[in-house]
């Protein structure tokens, strides 16, 4: 199992991470080692298991459909690295 | 019969394969997952919470509502309702989508393997319904050149994704099938069907091959169709254009076009290089939706009669016309506006007749949906029975009607206020001369045969039987005329 | 009344009968932090609010209202948990100025119980490390000696907890983030079963294994704070409906009869003499306690570290793909908006915004989870997962609680670890279990080391099983060497 440089770029790519050129070769060699000894998994049989997601035996349980808001919109945008009146602002998108 | 469709369905030798994905928006007060309202006139981020903005650490609690509609749509659609259902996220990032995922149903979906009967040029075809599933909507994203702006006012509001079989092979079929789901989910309440607002939206893959051709062609997505018109004038530029490609020697490039409806034509959205890759898995802050099969029986049992159904037993037990039946089931609040009348006034065709022509002029013309119809349908009602019995004439109804729609007032009241069965019905009076006549052969030959006395005799008799409603003048005029007719 | 030693119920009920105020417990704490944390950087914020707050609830308990059982309880909570007013980072960059508009649940209950929060505990970046020196607010130390780390994810709290610079704190535990840094620092740590603690409000690491709990002076403490913080929430979908017990009151030394079962595969790996010593000593007091202890086998214990690393990084990946520069935090320096790529704006914020050992993890969750890899990795993981639970399940059919070691070794020092992160990852070896099977899970002090840091014992339950586990421990406590000592270098 070998993390190549190219994989590291598409995972990089992504996740939207900017990875400089030295880290990505650490990257490559760290989950590389990481996932080579993580593969022990794979002699395991796990035939016809159900994959195990909430650990817990926990009812379900949704909420009724009514509307409750604790914040002012002003509040909603007071983290905003920058916005235009009450709407988040980003780079061009199209 | 089946080949002439067939020919109707071809394109220069080549046929279409279509398929929809539906985007209907839920009718819930509430969002999805988090409790700020849905109404779509809010001002900008009003309608957010941290959980809808996916502020660090709020998490996703169900709407049971959302459930509840999901599944009745379902049940509507035909569809198997999964016991378990499973919510995934479906990661990529883009600015209105605010946690770098959409929580959507991947492998498990609520709803599976249904159909929906579409009719298009009165012949029904039936369309497959892969899956339905529940999914969250992202915001919206303004673009101004050099900036975006986004409003997430619309992430989190519930959808329903309705995803049919490629089973669709004119325009005219696609449009049809959008209507259908839209009719479908207004007759069950779930969705507001305003394509405007977007509460409704439609992608179509289209694929085009040879006739005869058994493989798919390349599908290529069209998106932006915010009307059932533009679905069908979009699939026939489509069609039409990647008919052209091939022809001229070039492969179709799967991809996704946007509809200009103002050039009416398809262009290409700029494409990614790379292939998405979403890396969908099971939502870890969510547990398996269960819903027990007495549950889903429940509102089976509560679920409306569905259009093609009623417009089915309004043609074969009320021997309605398929055009009628047609046009009174395309709204529910319309088809049950009818069934009122027909059993009050026990006569459907000619209720189906005063409801399609000029009950629906009239709100047409003075834009009133029919559930605020100034004539309620127990009114009209005793119109169509005073028709219908003979008390006045077709020709007089429509007065009737008429001042019915512009007072309020009762057909009974504005007939005996305007004296209208009196006066002017000659053919009313007519009938019941006619009447007269066959039920007395022998005072008619008495006439004819000179002994004009008896005259008095039969101007009696009409009298008697119109309840002395009848105009004396035009009922002798008539009578005369009859007599003396031979 | 010595605050240092004084515990949450005796404080509470002097606060609620006025012979101390909250103002002066409030200012006690305050004071402490003042003068210790410039040598622990345990708190990496202040509530700038405590003392009106303090104040508000005097004028509460003046006027004879009902205040909560926590009532003047001064609280530091670990910067994973988000508080109403008061910046909360995870000790990132990348929410280095995020001030959060609302409360996670277990702060509200708190403040709602009568605590008073001084302020914000440092921690590994997104909870990730376990030895407290991935924060972009500075490394955290350990007060026992400064020489060493605190242990992590949760360092700050155990640090501040050991140092008294808070009466309790909140941690949270995803592969042992409460107990490893408990154990360092010679406090008491319990995560609950997976769905006790409601997780709303708290930045996530790793959905499914996430579970907040105290990390206090004693087990008194431990089981009253669980009974404010625990109980279902209507906004967390995963918190359970079960009945809360009354902790505190049901707390007993008598273990006498208890089925302890010792896991025969943690007896493979290499284990610290230090560690053997406590671990065996605690094996011994329990058998006296009138305790029966038995061995019993998961077999799947190897594998419990690559599953947990798996999970836990594609839960990861995902959870953390909002931190984007759009709505809050960080956001790269552009000179022009217009002339960014949207990609580029994504991928400058989020590469300069998070610490490598985030990244790495991202990076390996993302990989886990993408096309071609889903099934070997992520999917193989939860399905290892189920057949690990069940291995517990089968074994708390035949006692009440796992006695285990938390560590393999006593607390390391700063910088001496952390270079190769796979063999980081294998020292997670006896803690991540417990998350993986949503196991409550416990670290009580039990020793020291022969270099005077303390070490803990890891008690382990069935699922909702919160009282058998604090019973041992109270029983462990009560005989420990490590009572009422506190670090003596202040
Ligand atoms: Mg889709
Ligand atoms: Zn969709």
């Amino acid at each position: 199992m070998i993390i190549d440089q190219k994989t590291i770029e598409h995972i990089a790519k992504l996740a939207r991470l900017k990875v400089n050129a030295e880290d990505a070769v650490e990257y490559g060699e760290q989950l590389t080692k990481v996932l080579t000894h993580f593969q022990q998994i794979s002699a395991l049989d796990t035939t016809n298991i159900e994959p195990l997601v909430t650990p817990v035996d926990i009812e379900f349980f949704a909420r009724e459909d009514n509307v409750k808001q604790e914040n002012t919109t002003e509040e909603m945008l007071q983290n905003a690295p920058e916005k235009a009146g009450n709407l988040f602002k980003v780079p061009p998108v199209v | 019969m089946s080949s002439n469709l067939e020919n109707k369905n071809i394109y220069r030798g080549y046929e279409a394969v279509i398929g929809i994905e539906v985007h209907v928006q839920l009718k819930t007060k509430s969002k999805i997952f988090s409790t700020d309202p849905t109404k779509f006139d809010a001002a900008d981020n009003e309608n957010t919470t941290p959980v809808s903005v996916g502020m660090p650490g709020t998490l996703p609690v169900l709407n049971k509502l959302a459930i509840e509609y999901s599944i009745k749509a379902g049940l509507a659609l035909g569809c198997k309702i999964r016991n378990k259902s499973v919510f995934a996220r479906k990661n990529y990032f883009y600015p209105d989508l605010p946690k770098g995922y959409q929580i959507s149903q991947y492998d498990k979906p609520i709803c599976e393997h249904g159909e929906v009967t579409i009719v298009v040029d009165k012949v029904p075809k039936k369309i497959s319904i892969t899956r339905a599933h529940m999914e969250e909507d992202a915001g919206k994203s303004t673009h101004f050149g050099d900036y975006t702006l986004v409003n997430y006012n619309r992430a989190g509001v519930p959808l329903l994704e309705i995803v049919s079989g490629p089973d669709m092979s004119s325009p005219q079929e696609a449009a049809e099938y959008g209507r259908t789901i839209r009719q479908i989910v207004l007759y069950l309440g779930v969705c507001d069907g305003n394509l405007e607002e977007g509460s409704l939206r439609c992608d179509c893959n289209v694929s085009v091959r040879k006739v005869g051709v058994k493989t798919l062609g390349t599908k290529v997505e069209l998106k932006n169709l915010n009307s059932f018109r533009f679905i069908e004038k979009a699939v026939e530029y489509e069609i039409d254009r990647q008919i052209d490609e091939i022809e001229a020697g070039k492969k179709i490039i799967q991809e996704t076009r946007l509809y200009d409806p103002d050039k009416n034509r398809t262009f290409a959205m700029r494409t990614k290089e790379d292939a998405q890759d979403y890396r969908y898995f099971p939502d870890p802050d969510l547990l398996p939706i269960l819903i027990n099969e007495e549950h889903v029986e429940e509102i089976r049992k509560k679920l409306p009669e569905l259009p093609f159904a009623k417009a089915t037993r309004f043609q074969s037990s009320l021997g309605l016309s398929e055009y009628d039946s047609a046009i009174l089931t395309s709204e529910k609040e319309l088809a049950d506006y009818f069934e009122v009348v027909s059993e009050l006034s026990g006569n459907a065709k000619l209720s189906a007749n005063w409801i399609t022509s000029d009950l629906i002029r009239e709100l047409n013309s003075n834009k009133v949906e029919i559930t605020n119809s100034p004539i309620k349908p127990e009114e009209l009602a005793k119109l169509i029975k005073l028709i219908d019995s003979g008390s006045i004439s077709g020709k007089i109804a429509k007065t009737v009607f008429t001042e019915m729609w512009s007072t309020q007032k009762t057909a009974d009241l504005i007939i005996k206020e305007k004296s209208l069965s009196q006066v002017s019905d000659t053919s009313v009076i007519e009938k019941m001369i006619d009447d007269v006549l066959a039920t007395n052969p022998s005072q008619v030959e008495e006439y004819r045969s000179g002994k004009t006395k008896v005259f008095g005799f039969f101007v009696g008799a009409a009298m008697k039987a119109s309840k002395g409603q009848a105009n004396p003048d035009l009922v002798n005029q008539i009578l005369k005329k009859k007599l003396d007719q031979q | 009344m010595d605050l240092t030693q004084a515990s949450f119920k005796q404080v509470s009920e002097a606060v609620k009968t006025k012979k101390i105020s909250a103002t002066e417990v409030t200012k006690f704490f305050l004071n402490r932090v003042e003068q210790l944390n410039p040598k622990l950087n345990a708190y990496i914020a202040m509530n700038e609010a405590a003392l009106n707050e303090a104040a508000a609830l005097d004028v509460k308990i003046n006027k004879n209202e009902n205040v909560g059982p926590l009532a003047g309880v001064a609280f530091g909570i670990k910067d994973l948990l988000c508080t109403k007013n008061l910046r909360t980072t995870a000790a990132s960059k990348i929410l280095h100025n995020f001030i959060p508009p609302y409360d996670s649940t277990v702060v509200a209950r708190l403040k709602k119980s009568g605590a008073i929060i001084l302020g914000k505990l440092n921690l590994d970046e997104f909870a990730m490390g376990s030895s407290n020196e991935t924060s972009y607010f500075g490394k955290c130390y350990n007060p026992w000696n400064t020489a060493y780390v605190p242990g992590g994810s949760s360092g700050g709290s155990a640090s501040a907890q050991a140092s008294r610079m808070a009466m309790g704190t909140i941690g949270t535990d995803t592969g042992g983030s409460i107990r490893q840094p408990a154990s360092f620092c010679g406090v008491v740590g319990i995560k609950p079963t997976y769905g006790r603690v409601s997780r709303y409000g708290i930045i996530a690491y790793a959905s499914s294994l996430d579970q907040a709990g105290p990390i206090v002076s004693s087990v008194e403490d431990a089981a009253l704070t669980l009974e404010v913080i625990c109980g279902q929430d209507e906004n967390d979908s995963t918190s359970s409906t079960k009945k809360v017990p009354e902790f505190s009151k049901n707390l007993s030394t008598n273990v006498k009869g208890m089925k302890i079962g010792l896991v025969k595969e943690y007896q493979k790996g290499e284990l610290h003499p230090d560690i053997t010593k406590t671990y065996n000593l605690a094996i011994e007091e329990l058998k006296k306690a009138g305790a029966e202890i038995v061995e019993v086998s998961i077999p799947l214990t190897e594998f419990a570290v690559p599953m947990y690393y798996l999970i836990a990084a594609s839960e990861a990946s995902s959870n953390l793909a909002r931190y984007d520069g759009v709505k809050y935090g960080h956001r790269a320096e552009f000179n022009d908006l217009a002339s960014m790529s949207l990609e580029d704006f994504y991928s400058q914020t989020r590469g300069e915004g998070f610490g490598k050992e985030v990244k790495r993890r991202i990076m390996l969750g993302t990989y886990c989870l993408s096309s071609g890899y889903y099934d070997a990795y992520y999917n193989k993981a939860c399905q290892v997962r189920r057949l690990l639970r069940q291995q517990y399940l089968d074994v708390f059919k035949n006692c009440d609680a796992l006695l285990s070691p938390v560590t393999t070794s006593p607390a390391f020092k700063v910088g001496e670890r952390s270079t190769d992160p796979l063999k980081m990852y294998l020292n997670d070896i006896f803690t991540t279990s417990t998350n993986l099977a949503g196991l409550p899970g416990m670290s009580v002090p039990f020793g020291f080391s022969s270099d005077g840091l303390p070490i803990g014992v890891q008690l382990t339950g069935a699922h909702f099983e919160e009282q058998k586990i604090l019973n041992i421990a109270f029983a462990l406590e009560s005989i420990s060497e490590t009572k009422g000592r506190t670090p003596n270098v202040f």
